[in-house]
């Protein structure tokens, strides 16, 4: 419950940085996120400080793109997530992403309250869910998403034969899956 | 939208989501998200995981002391990327669009023998990209794979083995699979190949076309 209200919390910040370019808001935002995008561009093979300049301009990115974030689709941590992670591919892959068509077409509307409120309470079911998995399967999933690992390098470092992590990280997401439903 | 019913695999949409395909399957998984409402979705659902994994305390590394000063500078200095809205129109899905520099008329074919054509698209080499142009009725070498390969149809369709492929559907084939994709007879067949590793031709003859093919 009370998480919940801190990711929405997360998204009204959002809102008055969008609407009122709100210092404030984006301070407590920066304060949260920008060592979690440095510590995941850490993770992912970066030294600490390109992270850190990485990381900087992710967060600049989050207030420039404020208007195109919708919270009846995503939480504020993927919204970040997503962007971190085309960071990682630019400068830490020095490759192009390509990116899907965008589907909204047309003028913009508000979100309907009562999706976002459905969509950020499904975000919070997933954190608590992939906290509550067993380590060994938490610790693969978070390996396969800061890692450039692929299933049989994950198997080279932990040992683990790769039927087995393959089966794992399944096993992992049908759980997170079986808890979204 | 559409009648897709092969679609990317989980392992691919994960993959794609954390940030590790090479260039040339990224560009396979965008094209085939710019037509599926299915994989689209089940990509918010990888994407999910991801933004979990970031939100975790012990994922923290302190940021430098005057870092928030400097994000607040580069804000100030205005956006580094411009945000494209555009969808054009045309056969090819926007990204394609992207690398070919326009639609079908942009292909720039080189053919390989027996009426196949192909153009190889600018990607990192750590995996390669192309588009591939098969007659209506005409068949692929017989072929194996050393690594993964992925077709996605564009226009027309094939059949390989009971499985057929029209538009929007994507082929996803590894080390142990041989086959012969043969493109429907009723018009000739548009598809978008991703490989990460060299195809294995049965034949002689395929093995020399291999070569000129540079698949
Ligand atoms: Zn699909
Ligand atoms: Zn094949």
């Amino acid at each position: 419950e009370d998480k919940t209200k801190k990711r929405l919390l997360w998204v009204s910040h959002l809102t008055r940085i969008r609407d009122n370019q709100d210092k404030a808001a984006f301070a407590e935002l920066y304060a949260h996120f920008a060592p979690r995008v440095k510590g995941f561009l850490i993770k992912s093979g970066s030294d600490a400080s390109l992270a850190e300049e990485c990381a900087q301009e992710v967060m600049a990115t989050c207030w420039h793109k404020a208007h195109m974030f919708d919270p009846s689709r995503a939480s504020v941590a993927t919204w970040i997530f997503t962007i971190a992670r085309n960071r990682k591919i630019d400068v830490l892959r020095k490759q192009r992403r390509p990116e899907p068509e965008e589907l909204t077409w047309g003028p913009e509307e508000e979100p309907d309250q009562a999706d976002v409120l459905a969509l950020q309470q499904e975000s919070e079911l997933l954190g608590r869910a992939l906290a509550d998995l067993p380590a060994a399967q938490r610790d693969l999933i978070q390996k396969a998403y800061f890692g450039d690992l692929s299933h049989s390098e994950i198997a080279a470092e932990t040992g683990l034969p790769l039927g087995t992590i393959k089966s794992r990280i399944r096993l992992a997401l049908e759980r997170l899956r079986h808890v979204l439903k | 939208m559409s009648n897709i019913k092969h679609h990317l695999t989980d392992d691919i949409l994960m993959a794609y989501s954390a940030g590790t395909l090479p260039e040339a399957f990224n560009l396979m998984v965008a094209t085939h998200l710019s037509l599926c409402d299915t994989c689209r979705a089940h990509l918010a659902s990888f994407d999910a995981v991801g933004g979990e994994v970031l939100d975790t305390p012990d994922v923290d590394i302190a940021m430098d002391t005057a870092s928030f000063a400097a994000t607040m500078a580069l804000i100030a200095g205005g956006p580094t990327e411009e945000i494209k809205v555009t969808r054009p129109k045309g056969m090819l899905p926007a990204p394609l669009q992207d690398y070919v520099g326009g639609d079908l008329d942009q292909i720039r074919w080189k053919p390989v023998g027996l009426g196949v054509k192909q153009a190889i698209l600018p990607t990192s080499k750590d995996a390669s990209a192309r588009l591939l142009f098969i007659p209506a009725g005409a068949a692929m070498p017989d072929h194996g794979h050393k690594g993964t390969e992925m077709t996605m149809v564009l226009q027309g369709a094939f059949q390989d083995d009971d499985d057929y492929f029209a538009r929007g559907d994507v082929e996803t084939a590894d080390s142990d699979h041989f086959h012969t994709p043969v493109a429907d007879i009723h018009e000739d067949c548009i598809c978008l190949a991703v490989t990460d590793a060299p195809l294995e031709f049965k034949g002689l003859l395929p093995k020399i076309a291999q070569r000129f093919l540079r698949i």
